[in-house]
Parts: C-alpha cells; structure tokens; sequence
C-alpha cells in the first residue's frame, strides 16, 4: 500500500453543527500532489459532502485559498509532501465567516472592493472610434506588481486589524484602489482619495506587513498602502497650502 | 417554495483572541514594535528629566546621577536601549516600502533607500559619542 498522510479537514453544517468540528482522512502521500489534490481524493472517494471551492488548480483564479497548518495557502499550490509526516491540518481562510466545511462568505470584501472603484475612471470616455488609451511600457511597469491580484483574500486571513475590526477596508481592495491609482490611464484619484483616506482605509493599516508575505502573486500590499499614506499626506498638506483646487 | 435571497445566513464566525499575537513570529514582533514606542518615550522623558537636573545646579545633577545609577534604573534602561534601537532597525527597513522611488523607469533598490537611513544614524551616533567621550 503506497505511503498515506493524514488530512485533518475542518467540517461545519449550518443546518446540523453549532460549531464547526475536525475531521481527519487518511490520503495517499503522493509526490506531485498538493493539497487540493487530497481534498479533490476526499471528495471522489471517500466524502462527497466535503465542500471547497477550486477552479484553475494553477494558482490563477483565487478560489482554493485555505489554511493550511496555521497559514493562507492556495491550496493547488502547496505540496503535500512539504508536511510529511503530517498530519495536514486544513481550516477554512480565518477572518471570514465560515458557510460549510471550508467555504467562508466573502461578500464583505466584494462590497469593500466595488466600493474603491477598481476601475479606470475617466472624466470623459473617448469613443471607441479614436483608438484605445495608450501606455508606454514604463507606465504599465509603474503598476503592474499591483495588477497581479488574484482576489484569492490569503491577505485578508492573514491581517490581524481585519480579524479585529471587520469594517477595516483590507490589503487587497486597497492594494487594487492604488493599481488603478498608478495607471496613466485613469483620471479618479481624487475620488478615491476621499474612500481611501478615511478611518477604515490606509488609516486603519497598522503596518503588520504579513499580507504582503503571504501573497502567492508578490502583490505586495503592505507597500501599497504605506505609499498610498505618503500620498494622502501629501494631498493634506496641499490642502492646506492651496485650499482651493488642490486636488 | 425556496425563495431566492441575495444575503445567505451569516455563517460561523470565529472570534479572534485576545492573546492572536503570542503563536507566531511575524505578529510578535510586530506587536514589539508597537511597543517599543513606549520606551522611545521613556529615554525622552529620562534626557528632560537629565536637562531639568542640569538647570538645577550641582547638587540636583549629582542626586540625577544617583537615581542613575539605581541598579533597577539601570536594569529599565538596558530593556529601553534594546527596544529602542530594535525601533530603529525596523523602520529603516520597513521605509523602503513606503517609499517607492522610481528613477529611469526602473524602481530604486531597497538598499538605496534604507542604506542612507543607516548611514545617517551610524553618523550621528559616531558624533555623539565623539562629543561625550573625547574626555
């Protein structure tokens, strides 16, 4: 019989459970399998009440992300064996109201990111007639890190001031606010400094910076903000100086 | 009839405890240096205290020596000096990160923008000493 890992998997039924309880599985420890990979051997063989949600299984569509002993992972890229001899303890993403098993609610961030306008925003549309907006390589370069974000919230699991106060605004929409703010392209800065420098936005950031350590796309978020508070800054004091159109 | 509704039920919500910050690293040391601001303060108040003794004359410099030397004094300022020069070296690397230079379309290294805050203190630190232990 090939080498087996034990997977402890958090379960939870609205419908049966007060609170959710540990279920362990015994998985076949293969090589090339990740952790996604034993949920998906659960499922097909074993349970088929166990509910996750996957999509890519290559690190692009931001769906599998989990706990995994302790840490936000995406689950189709962390590797079993990297926790032989186990056991794997896998938990649904913290900070996140659990639905089942490991599916967690995340309408909460979706409000927060329509909220900074993660779009490019312009004061007056070109038609389409005229071309598209042009970028030079340096300016698409300018943002790029922070156009990288998968949405897959390992940030927000990982952020101890959205554990503690939910109303935080959180890394990514943040991080994706100042992608935008980057851009050549977009004329809505003004509009999203007045979102973003409220108490709930860059200002609730305490710099814990494990958001940008836990990212799977080297977004960097952490760095985001601290810029974006430099920038706000600025504006304040510009404020100050020209009260009048300063921004 | 299952009625469609656009909030589902709120779900289990696990309350975060109180003592978060003690199982790992990352949130410890950030807690650290949340509180080593607390002993920034204290050499700030220890040097007013040491320039109000200086204005006294004499007599209060000497009894301000002697308050020094207490070995608890002692103790409290050996704690301060770690915590505030693990102060230091944390923000001098974490303002790489707020600053985001950007010269010839490429981004400035990190070790361009913290190297000069070292430099900086390893200057001013060297002056001081200079000042006070010339004899």
């Amino acid at each position: 019989m090939a080498e087996q890992i034990a997977l402890e998997v958090t379960r939870f039924s609205p419908e049966r459970d007060k609170t959710p309880t540990v279920q362990s599985f015994d998985v076949p420890l293969r090589k090339e399998w990740v952790v996604l990979d034993a949920l998906n051997y659960v499922k097909d063989k074993v349970d088929g009440s166990l509910s996750f949600r996957w999509s890519c299984r290559m690190g692009v569509c931001g769906s599998c992300g989990m706990m995994v002993n302790g840490e936000p992972k995406l689950t189709c890229a962390t590797f079993l064996s990297d926790y032989a001899p186990g056991p794997v303890r896998v938990e649904p993403l913290k900070n996140f109201p659990v639905m089942r098993d490991l599916i967690v609610e995340i309408s909460d961030f979706i409000g927060k990111l329509t909220k900074v306008k993660p779009w490019l925003v312009r004061k007056k549309e070109k038609p389409v007639s005229e071309g598209e907006y042009l970028q030079t390589p340096e300016e698409l370069d300018a943002y790029r890190q922070f156009s990288m974000c998968i949405n897959c919230l390992l940030c927000y699991a990982a952020c101890p001031v959205y554990g503690l106060d939910p109303l935080f605004a959180g890394p990514a929409a943040l991080a994706l606010a100042q992608r935008y703010n980057m851009d050549s392209r977009d004329e809505g800065k003004s509009e999203r400094l007045d979102i973003l420098s409220q108490h709930d936005g860059i200002w609730g950031c305490t710099f814990v910076g494990e958001c940008t350590e836990v990212c799977p796309k080297h977004v960097d978020p952490a760095g985001a903000i601290q810029q974006y508070k430099l920038t706000a800054t600025q504006e304040w004091v510009k404020s100050f100086i020209m009260p009048r159109g300063a921004k | 009839m299952a009625t469609y509704t656009e909030y589902p039920p709120k779900g289990y919500r696990l309350r975060m405890s109180t003592y978060w910050w003690l199982g790992r690293w990352p949130y410890l040391k950030f807690i650290l240096r949340e509180i080593s601001s607390v002993f920034v303060a204290w050499f700030v108040i220890e040097t007013l205290l040491q320039i109000n003794a200086l204005i006294g004359g004499p007599g209060a410099y000497t009894d301000f020596q002697s308050f020094l030397a207490n070995p608890l004094v002692i103790a409290l300022n050996i704690v301060s000096l770690f915590f505030v020069i693990f102060h230091a070296v944390t923000w001098f690397n974490l303002a790489p990160k707020a600053m985001a230079v950007r010269m010839g379309g490429k981004r400035v290294p990190n070790a361009l923008i913290s190297g000069p805050n070292y430099a900086a203190w390893v200057v001013v630190s060297a002056a001081i000493a200079w000042l006070l232990l010339r004899g």
